[in-house]
């Protein structure tokens, strides 16, 4: 077998192993669907709640994206200006820092009070994902070759050409590294939002469905909408995986194969 | 030992230029050199004597604590000259294709594309990479690598050209094609070449005039001149070739060994 199909053929060999493993448990223990609902009633509630369901992960990919999207150009245009004014760098590094080391969880209920909720949402969303794409960005405008800077000064470059021509295709590996995470967490701080919105009982998004089927027991609901979270946040994560190795294809080390 | 006569102009002269680093490291003490236009020098000295650190000063790409550089014609001087550097290592840009990286000095002055790509693939061809125009760096094996930084540094076509330790990283028979071609390139385009070197046998082979620097803090110990009757395919073999390098080891070795007092 080749590497590429064991690849794929262990993990899902893992995944039909617990699927099996939890039917069996619940048949054997003969559990009511309130407690743990097998995996039969997981997928048709799936298909018989699918228009519902839908609906709202739309919503919350809406919110993901809009946040993601946000994320990226303040990640990026942060650590491009940190990168051009050191000053701008040593004044509002530290609160980017704070920012990301603060609980997100924590910051969404107080976000609610003052934000309306799509935008409470949507911050939430931006700030988990965009310390990633800043860090990462920031550390490749630094890691520049000296001697290519030295090249382009020699040449007598101005700063908008070494940042558009040396630095910023220098720092795409690890700017496509930093987005590649921030993908996946604008999916989370999309969810903790809606998840602390639930609670004041108002709201659309998937996290949103998921919680008030807890509240009113609908537990096959719940695992549903879990499931169709955890499948969305996997496609975001291969999609921009494949889409950052489609940009580095032909030249970086991380994306190529080696031909030997 | 003999030295050079000077006959040509100087296009660059280092008077009494130190260099002490933030570290305390005293890398150049008191360095005066000149190079002629139109010659090839070679400045030969042992490791971390200051070579890369005096060729970078020269460019002006550092500073010298002490002492100074002047360009014929000053500092505008220096720019219309137009300089080319080949660093140790090939230095490329690896998100873009070898005709791009040849390119990039020619974009920074403004060319355009289309003005420039007969000259991209005019010094492709001559350094013989025409076929790898679209390859990318990683594509390419350590002597091609620095074939195309040195094409970078020709495609302006620079009056001035410096080199430091090109080719100290690669095998002897790429490095003895190099040196080939560059003597020949010399000839053609009458640059004038500083090389920094720490190989005695590569600077006999290719250099007209030798600088032999001391250890760290480097200063000039003594020049050679180095003049035989012909450069033909057999200089390398020669006995005449035998006996330049051992009179160029032989001051080095003094050279290492004199520990002036700085
Ligand atoms: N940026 C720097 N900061 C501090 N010290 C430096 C720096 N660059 C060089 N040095 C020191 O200056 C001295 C001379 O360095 P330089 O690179 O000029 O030597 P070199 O003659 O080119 O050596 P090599 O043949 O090994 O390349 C060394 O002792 C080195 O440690
Ligand atoms: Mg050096």
């Amino acid at each position: 077998m080749s590497e590429r199909a064991i690849r794929i053929a262990l993990p899902l060999a893992v995944l039909a192993l617990g699927v099996l493993a939890w039917d069996v448990v619940v048949r054997i223990n003969e559990m009511p669907p309130y407690i743990l609902p097998g995996p039969e009633l997981v997928l048709t509630t799936l298909i018989d709640d699918w228009p519902v369901l839908w609906r709202s992960l739309l919503a919350t990919l809406t919110t993901t994206l809009e946040g993601f999207a946000l994320a990226m150009a303040g990640g990026v245009g942060l650590a491009v200006l940190f990168n051009q004014s050191r000053w701008i760098e040593l004044s509002l590094y530290p609160y980017a820092i704070i920012l990301q080391v603060t609980p997100v969880v924590a910051i969404a209920p107080l976000l609610l009070i003052y934000l309306s909720q799509e935008a409470a949402v949507l911050a939430c969303a931006w700030i988990v994902a965009f310390f990633p794409v800043l860090a990462n960005t920031t550390l490749g405008l630094k890691s520049v070759d000296h001697n290519l800077t030295d090249l382009f000064r020699l040449y007598g470059a101005s700063r908008a050409r070494v940042l558009w021509e040396l630095k910023l295709p220098a720092a795409l590996p690890s700017m496509l590294a930093g987005i590649r995470i921030a993908g996946g967490l604008s999916l989370v701080g999309a969810v903790v939002a809606e998840i602390a919105a639930g609670a004041s009982g108002a709201g659309s998004g998937l996290a949103y469905r998921i919680a008030e089927s807890g509240y009113r027991l609908m537990i096959p609901r719940m695992f549903a909408g879990l499931l169709l979270l955890s499948v969305t946040g996997i496609a975001i994560f291969f999609l921009l995986s494949w889409l950052s190795d489609l940009a580095l294809r032909r030249w970086h080390e991380s994306a190529v194969t080696r031909e030997t | 030992m003999s030295v050079s006569p000077a006959s040509q102009e100087p296009i660059v002269t280092l008077r009494g230029v130190g260099k002490t680093f933030g570290s305390g490291t005293v890398a150049l003490d008191h360095l005066d050199l000149s190079v002629k236009g139109g010659e090839f020098l070679a400045v030969l000295g042992p490791s971390g004597c200051g070579k890369s650190t005096a060729l970078r000063i020269m460019a002006g790409l550092a500073e010298p604590s002490r002492g100074t550089v002047a360009w014929a014609g000053g500092d505008d001087g220096r720019r219309a000259h137009g300089i080319g550097f080949v660093f140790q290592e090939p230095t490329l840009m690896p998100w873009a294709t070898v005709a791009a990286n040849v390119y990039l000095p020619l974009k920074l002055a403004g060319t355009g594309w289309d003005a420039a790509a007969p000259r991209v693939s005019e010094t492709l061809a001559r350094v013989g990479l025409s076929e790898f125009a679209n390859a990318y760096p990683r594509e390419l094996s350590g002597g091609m690598k620095m074939r195309v930084s040195i094409a970078r540094a020709l495609v302006t076509a620079p009056r001035v050209l410096l080199m430091d330790e090109p080719f100290a990283a690669l095998d002897e028979i790429t490095r003895f094609k190099l040196n080939d071609d560059l003597r020949t390139l010399w000839r053609e385009l009458g640059t004038t070449i500083v090389f920094v070197t720490h190989s005695v046998f590569e600077s006999v082979y290719l250099a007209e005039r030798i600088v032999v620097m001391t250890q760290r803090p480097g200063r000039v110990f003594t020049e050679l001149a180095i003049d035989p009757a012909g450069r033909d395919a057999g200089f390398r073999t020669s006995a005449e070739y035998a006996s330049l390098c051992r009179m160029t080891s032989d001051a080095l070795s003094q050279a290492m060994n004199a520990r002036t007092a700085a």
